[in-house]
């Protein structure tokens, strides 16, 4: 009886976009009062700020102060012709492709290595993906004392074995250096967790098929499983680069605090670095509201590449 | 046909004859890769047991005041207050970030209602709008409007919807055959019957990579509760980091060691714990 009539409906309604194939409870309010407490979220603390610093991007001001005068896009003009800008977009550019080079073609080596069916793969694993839980700040504490210069181990061995110790946060190319490898070394457990959900997808039969033909395991590797792992390898490069915008932020301020000096500025401020310091040391509201539409639109830029050129088998797993 | 039959055991046997050497350097490699990977930790962990004079040394030698270190972080640079705050903060978020994704996605995946590739939209654009960029905006929105400065709510309640945990669910729910719900539906189950008693229990893996994902997320937060955090009373156990180091002009680095170790334990508890639903949850996830 009310079997049929709610059978019926949905059967003849108009099928009209892609989300909505599957329904299968009619009731008007009830989706809404599911969705409510996410949308209440979504609007008060991302799209209303988001507008905010659309706004305040318009204008400058200062937190402090609490004065602001429009000056339209003048502080655009600022940012995209001040040559310490350029220098933090630059040296962020270059971190970040390190970060996702170094990072994704290590953890899919490794993750290749123990998704092999030798003895203590499962343990091997383990030991691969727990840095997973590693924060960014402890990533940073940790480096500070290893690198220590007077009493950081990593000296006390170089200044035994070549009598050398340098100044590790000091000397720009070398802390420039060190951020990136406790960037990758932090991200790894992350990157390998992936990879290996992915190769345990493709089937086994495949690589069994490359050695039958006489591949050797580099080979398969080249040949078979790396193109395999493609879709995987563009999802994370998306992940890693959002991760190596944002993220870096809690490493960058512990362990070396954006400098040290090289040109313009420090050779560690990144991006989202400068902004906190425009924002909340310098207090210049207007200009880190800028900085911010800026790299808006960047991660816009991102985000709807991945949608586009990402295959179906992306998922959203940042 | 017939050819494949016969080479298919010729090639099956040197592969099983072969594999000891074969294997070996794959077992060297990944022995020293987890060396290397460990050292940090390994290191923070001897220094962390070390007195204060034997920790500006170059010793390797773990010590015996570890707990010593320990105590002095704990209560004294106050990390026992931080890692309280982390944990409160961390699972108000964890729990309302999985119910409020859960209800998102079931209203996506089986109801039918107008305006929902909007309401979709709205959610899917919210993946570029990371926190981080809005910081400026939403200080000014959280600690003057809603006077928010100092307590849990700044920190909580920003981070409860999940546009990533609504996604995760919804391509789930997609997963399973449709003729369940209808099934329930006919046996007279309501929604929210159908959400707890089918839906739930068969989304633990995914349940369960999402909370490692949440936690993990929650717990290394860094950026917002500095900026938005004056006090040490509410302040989290990551930028608590940050103030152990900064301590006086001497850094104590046996504590900030043990204090790095032990900030490192709950979501390393967590992820242990939930490692084979995690694993599972994405590679199901991935199906699809």
């Amino acid at each position: 009886m009310s079997l049929t009539s709610k059978r019926r409906v949905p059967k003849a309604g108009k099928v009209s976009s892609a989300p909505e194939e599957r329904a299968t409870f009619r009731n008007p309010v009830l989706p809404w009062l599911f969705l409510l407490p996410t949308f209440i979220i979504l609007a008060i603390f991302l799209y209303y700020p988001a507008l905010r610093t659309l706004r305040l991007s318009l204008f400058r001001s200062n937190i402090i102060l609490g004065n602001e005068s429009f000056v339209g896009l003048a502080q655009f003009a600022e940012l995209l012709s001040s040559p310490v800008y350029h220098q933090v977009i630059l040296q962020t550019l270059i971190y970040c492709a390190l970060v996702i080079f170094l990072g994704l073609f290590s953890a899919m080596g490794l993750a290749w290595l123990a998704s092999r069916p030798i003895a203590g793969a499962k343990f091997y694993r383990l030991m691969l993906i727990y840095p997973y839980a590693l924060s960014p700040a402890i990533a940073g504490t940790i480096w500070l004392f290893l690198f220590n210069p007077e009493i950081g181990v990593v000296n006390s061995v170089l200044s035994s074995l070549v009598g050398v110790r340098p100044r590790w946060l000091d000397n720009p190319l070398l802390a420039f250096g060190l951020v990136v490898l406790a960037a990758v070394w932090k991200g790894l457990g992350y990157n390998v967790v992936f990879y290996l959900a992915a190769l345990q997808n493709i089937p086994g039969e495949v690589s069994e098929a490359a050695a039958i033909d006489g591949a050797s395991g580099w080979q398969s590797f080249w040949k078979v499983t790396f193109p395999l792992l493609s879709p995987m390898t563009f999802f994370l490069v998306f992940t890693n680069l959002v991760y190596a915008l944002f993220d870096s932020f809690g490493l960058v301020d512990i362990l070396t605090r954006g400098g040290p000096v090289y040109g313009q500025t420090g050779i560690t401020t990144f991006l989202i670095y400068q902004l906190y310091e425009d924002g909340f040391r310098n207090f210049k509201t207007g200009v880190a509201a800028t900085q911010a539409v800026l790299m808006l639109v960047m991660v816009g830029v991102i985000t709807v590449m991945q949608f586009r050129y990402g295959n179906r088998r992306v998922h959203y797993g940042a | 046909m017939a050819p494949k039959a016969v080479s298919l055991p010729q090639t099956a046997k040197p592969r099983s004859s072969k594999p000891p050497i074969r294997h070996l350097w794959v077992h060297v490699v990944l022995i020293i890769a987890i060396i290397v990977i460990a050292s940090p930790l390994v290191f923070a962990l001897i220094k962390a047991t070390q007195s204060s004079d034997q920790v500006i040394g170059p010793s390797l030698l773990p010590g015996t005041q570890f707990f010593h270190n320990l105590a002095s972080v704990w209560g004294d640079a106050h990390l026992g207050r931080f890692m309280f705050n982390s944990f409160v903060v961390t699972i108000c978020v964890t729990v309302g970030k999985t119910i409020l994704s859960l209800l998102a996605a079931l209203a996506f995946v089986y109801f039918r209602f107008p305006l929902k590739s909007v309401a979709f939209a709205l959610v899917l654009f919210t993946l570029m709008l990371p926190t981080e960029l809005l910081i400026v905006a939403l200080f000014d929105l959280v600690s003057g409007t809603l006077k928010w400065s100092d307590s849990y709510a700044a920190i909580i309640v920003p981070f409860l919807a999940s546009a990533t945990g609504t996604f995760l669910f919804r391509q789930h729910f997609m997963n399973i055959p449709l003729s369940l719900a209808d099934a329930a539906r006919i046996d007279g189950c309501g929604p929210m019957t159908f959400l707890s008693k089918i839906l739930i229990p068969m989304s633990w893996n995914t349940i369960g990579a999402l909370a490692v994902i949440q936690f993990v997320g929650a717990w290394d937060q860094y950026l917002w509760p500095l900026v938005i955090m004056q006090s040490d009373d509410k302040q989290v156990v990551q930028v608590g980091l940050r103030r152990l180091i900064d301590v006086g002009g001497q850094t104590d680095w046996g504590a900030v060691m043990a204090g790095a170790l032990i900030t490192l334990v709950p979501p390393l508890l967590v992820f242990t714990l939930l490692q084979e639903q995690f694993s599972k949850g994405f590679a199901l996830g991935q199906d699809k």
